[in-house]
């Protein structure tokens, strides 16, 4: 009973860690480049490969193959700790995001929990510590600086992050994220009231408030992930690098790796939170066939990849906000926006009892 | 239920696995350079590094962080809340009212906060 | 695999807690603390409290625990290494902690209740979630407005007391 439920697991673990996640971490680093110069009107990264598709490739193996340095000042326990610490949450937050339906009769998700939303937001939580170990084991000013105003700027976000997505589950009535993409299916994209039953005049009026919280959510997760506009803990006209400023070799790469996993994952959850999860009108579920439940997957990470390439348009066109307006921003407008928005829905739902 | 838990912990697991041997490899595969002093000093844009540390930080960060705990404590509340709403709304307001002043009395505090200028950080 | 499990989170429980004591670095205590938490959630989680469980991450191990470590980083971390440890203080602690204990086992031994064992629990098959908001909606909604006002009560403490420290500057 136990061997093939840990056989299944480890295999779709290794599966989505190795086939996807990392693969897509590297090629999200590329396409960050060559979609910034091609914001910045210049080539990019054109000469390893066709296209500059292996740079990825060579990227790892140049990360691999310079010289592990730990400089003398540091706290070297930690200096050690920090990378891994910033690397693990974002890898296994992913655990309990549905990726598809079925294939084969496999659920493919890796952990289908009665919390789901909430372990998502609880190891994310943990991500601060990464950071904020790094910045103080580093024994510099530049790290220490980034590693305190990004733990600042990560906990004042979450409380958004937290409220933003209430109404969906109080539509939902579960925390389970399976729940949310079945709720979905049902009644159509939290986002998008004109698929599914498109005649019900709540659905559209629901739709107002959806928006608003897929709107805070969005913006708190660029926060979260210390993307531009909001990427102050690694200013790097203020603060050099910021909490990875000493930083070398794989470990510098792990740090970048958390980066772009918690990316990953935070789109991974938008989509299931508001974008159907692997759900597209009109394609049947994994029971009807492994062709259609290789289908689900695909259309998952379609979307999410549609975010990823939102993610670095908006980081190649907005500015950096300063730092009193992040504060600002988060504890005055959006964590006020999201509590009214409850609120909304509540009124809503108790007026007309869908 | 708790089998359902079983594959967190193989995750768990395997992040360990991943993180520990990536930086293991890079020990292996990675060359070794000479140590000078000036490799080793910590980096402050090639100058020398000059005064503490450590430098000390504005209070506003400790009040940020206490104030999130706080603030975290009523979105804990608010995760039951969300999952009963639907049907508990059908059998009176109770459950909306009781929420509602709820966060009422905390946004005392909040816009206490707020006029105190805890929150400004232009000063 | 259950009573592997359950040896695993208690054991990790009590050394990092042992831990949190034993070291003279503040913030490897807080970090040990943070893991102690970790192995209690799980315990929490293997007794169904999944609610329970992953709010003792989301909230200790995640918001206190960085207050904590904001704190320690603080301190003047040098001066702190440096401190000769008391040894009458250390001694009396650990006779008041003596005391404790014996006083907790005579009180344990005398309670013949304490000897059965449980009568095994009833699996829940529903959301814990779920019981937790009907429980807290329907019976203790007064009790829940109490926790609101002593949440309001720290929030003006924070800022009463963080006022005076900016006042200062």
């Amino acid at each position: 009973m136990y061997s093939w439920l840990i056989l299944s697991s480890l295999a779709k673990i290794v599966g989505i860690l190795f086939v996807v996640i990392l693969p897509m971490v590297s090629y999200t680093v590329y396409a960050e480049r060559r979609v910034s110069a091609f914001i910045q009107d210049r080539p990019g990264p054109n000469r390893v490969g066709p296209a500059g598709l292996l740079q990825p490739i060579a990227d790892v193996v140049k990360l691999l193959i310079k010289e592990d340095f730990t400089p003398a000042g540091v706290n070297t326990f930690y200096y050690w700790l920090a990378p891994c610490l910033a690397m693990m949450p974002s890898i296994i937050t992913i655990a309990v995001v549905p990726f598809g339906s079925t294939l084969f009769d496999v659920p493919m998700v890796i952990a289908d929990v009665n919390i789901g939303i909430l372990w998502v937001f609880a190891i994310g939580s943990l991500g601060v510590y990464g950071i904020v170990i790094g910045g103080w084991a580093s024994n510099s000013k530049y790290p220490f600086l980034g590693g305190v105003r990004s733990s600042s700027q990560m906990i004042s976000y979450e409380l958004s992050l937290g409220l933003a997505v209430i109404p969906i589950f109080m539509l939902v009535g579960k925390l389970r994220l399976t729940d949310v993409v079945r709720y979905q299916i049902d009644h159509g994209w939290f986002i998008a009231p004109f698929i599914g039953d498109w005649a019900n005049p709540v659905k559209w009026l629901l739709a107002i408030p959806m928006l608003i919280s897929f709107f805070v959510f969005m913006v708190a997760m660029f926060a979260e992930t210390n993307r531009l506009p909001f990427d102050l803990p690694e200013a790097e006209q203020e603060l050099a690098g910021g909490y990875h400023t000493e930083y070398s070799s794989m470990k510098f790469a792990l740090f970048f790796l958390g980066e772009y996993t918690a990316m990953i994952a935070g789109s991974a959850v938008m989509v299931t939170l508001f974008l159907g999860g692997w759900h597209f009108p009109g394609i049947p579920d994994g029971s009807h066939g492994w062709i259609f439940g290789l289908t689900n997957i695909v259309v998952f990470f379609a979307k999410v990849t549609a975010l990823l390439f939102f993610f670095i348009w908006v980081r190649w066109t907005l500015p950096r906000f300063r730092y009193d307006q992040l504060m600002r921003l988060g504890w005055l407008f959006f964590f006020e926006l999201a509590l009214v928005n409850i609120f909304l829905v509540a009124g809503i739902l108790a007026c007309f009892h869908v | 239920m708790a089998r359902d838990y079983l594959p967190l912990l193989l995750q768990i697991v395997v992040a360990i696995i991943f993180a520990a041997s990536a930086l293991g490899v890079s020990v292996l595969v990675g060359r070794t350079g000479k140590r000078t002093r000036a490799k080793d000093m910590a980096y402050e844009c090639g100058m020398i590094p000059q005064g503490e540390v450590q430098p000390r930080f504005s209070v506003k960060f400790y009040l940020v962080a206490m104030l999130f705990i706080l603030f975290d404590l009523e979105i804990v509340f608010m995760y039951p809340w969300a999952v009963v709403y639907k049907e508990q709304i059908a059998h009176g307001s109770t459950i909306f009212w009781s929420m509602l002043s709820f966060i009422a009395i905390l946004m005392v505090g909040y816009v206490y906060a707020l006029k105190k200028g805890a929150l400004n950080w232009q000063k | 695999m259950q009573l592997f499990l359950f040896w695993c989170a208690a054991l990790l429980m009590l050394v990092f807690g042992v831990a949190v004591i034993l070291n003279r670095n503040p913030v490897a205590s807080a970090l040990s603390l943070v893991v102690s938490f970790l192995g209690l959630a799980t315990l929490f989680m293997m007794l169904d409290a999944y609610f329970i469980g992953i709010i003792q991450v989301l909230v200790y191990a995640g918001a206190v625990m960085v207050l904590f470590l904001f704190i320690i980083m603080l301190l003047d971390l040098r001066a702190e290494n440096l401190r000769k440890i008391n040894w009458p203080a250390t001694a009396g602690g650990a006779v008041v902690a003596f005391v404790f204990l014996i006083q907790v086992l005579s009180v344990i031994g005398r309670l013949t209740d304490a000897k059965k064992t449980f009568p095994p629990l009833a699996r829940s098959t529903i959301d814990d979630v779920r019981n937790v908001g009907v429980t807290l909606f329907t019976n203790f909604n007064f009790p829940f407005q109490v926790i609101g006002v002593l949440v309001l009560v720290a929030t003006i403490g924070v800022v009463v007391l963080s006022k005076r420290e900016l006042a200062n500057k």
